[in-house]
């Protein structure tokens, strides 16, 4: 993989709108107990963080190949809780690349912002990718 | 909540039913979550649980102790070992423990122990949540 990926920040994603449905949904699969106007559930950013990474591993410059991919590590640090209403997009920085023993080592870090442009929560994420398996 | 409390025990039971559904409203299809064919074609013992899926229980987990949701400010684990689903209703479990590591600046930082048949399935699990101003 090429070493000039590191730095580099990819498109926002499509917005995403945080919708009632969708998070009883995530909340119900998750045994989380969610009434309407709950706080939604902690690690419900990583619907938008996860269109991130999926973007990038689409990207054909990128090189990636997703069934190589597999997920090492999820952190987020939040700046305020989601909220049903909120149109979110992640967009999403490769902070550190590293190889070892074959493994791509892909540190990213995806800034996940409200409709103003204000920062909701960072969710970074390392991707392991096997290549040329 | 101070420091070295023992927080109380917390157990899930995840079904492969419970995969499915977090497929669809996480959007990570992955079949590899799903199919123990596809699952077992890339050298893995049988259907895995997301991991994702294994830290939002875990983050469930912190709610309760912290009383009320919403009050998470930092989360999150590394992925180190797969949770193994077998087929059926009894499916696996995954049990969860946290200790108190710090209070502090209105902030409790938590370490947690997330196994599964006595394996630790996630690594360096921690989480800070908001304390107020409580020092209880």
């Amino acid at each position: 993989m090429d070493d000039s990926l590191t730095g580099r920040t990819f498109p926002p994603t499509s917005p995403y709108d945080v919708t009632a449905e969708g998070v009883a949904a995530f909340a119900a699969a998750t045994q989380t107990p969610y009434s309407a106007g709950d706080p939604v559930p902690t690690t419900f950013p990583i619907v938008v963080a996860f269109a991130a990474m999926q973007d990038l591993m689409d990207d054909p410059s990128v090189g990636i190949e997703l069934h190589n991919v597999v997920h090492g590590e999820q952190r987020f640090v939040y700046q305020r809780p989601v909220r049903v209403g909120d149109r979110l997009t992640a967009e999403l920085t490769v902070d550190t690349l590293r190889q070892i023993a074959g493994t791509d080592i892909i540190g990213t870090s995806s800034a996940v912002r409200d409709a103003a442009g204000d920062l909701v929560c960072t969710a970074k994420a390392t991707l392991a990718h096997r290549s040329g398996s | 909540m101070k420091i070295d409390d023992v927080l109380p025990e917390q157990r899930f039971r995840i079904t492969r039913s419970d995969l499915v559904a977090y497929a669809a409203a996480s959007g990570d299809q992955n079949p590899i979550h799903q199919s123990e064919e596809v699952a077992r074609s890339v050298g893995l013992p049988g259907v895995i649980a997301h991991g994702m899926y294994t830290l939002a229980l875990a983050a469930r987990a912190v709610d309760v102790w912290a009383g009320a949701p919403g009050k998470v400010v930092e989360f999150g684990a590394k992925f180190t070992k797969p949770v193994v689903v077998p087929a059926g209703a009894d499916g696996a479990e995954l049990v969860v423990n946290g200790t108190v590591k710090s209070v502090e600046d209105g902030r409790a930082t938590i370490a947690l122990v997330v196994t599964c048949d006595g394996v630790k399935v996630l690594g360096m699990p921690l989480a800070a949540i908001s304390v107020g101003t409580r020092v209880d």
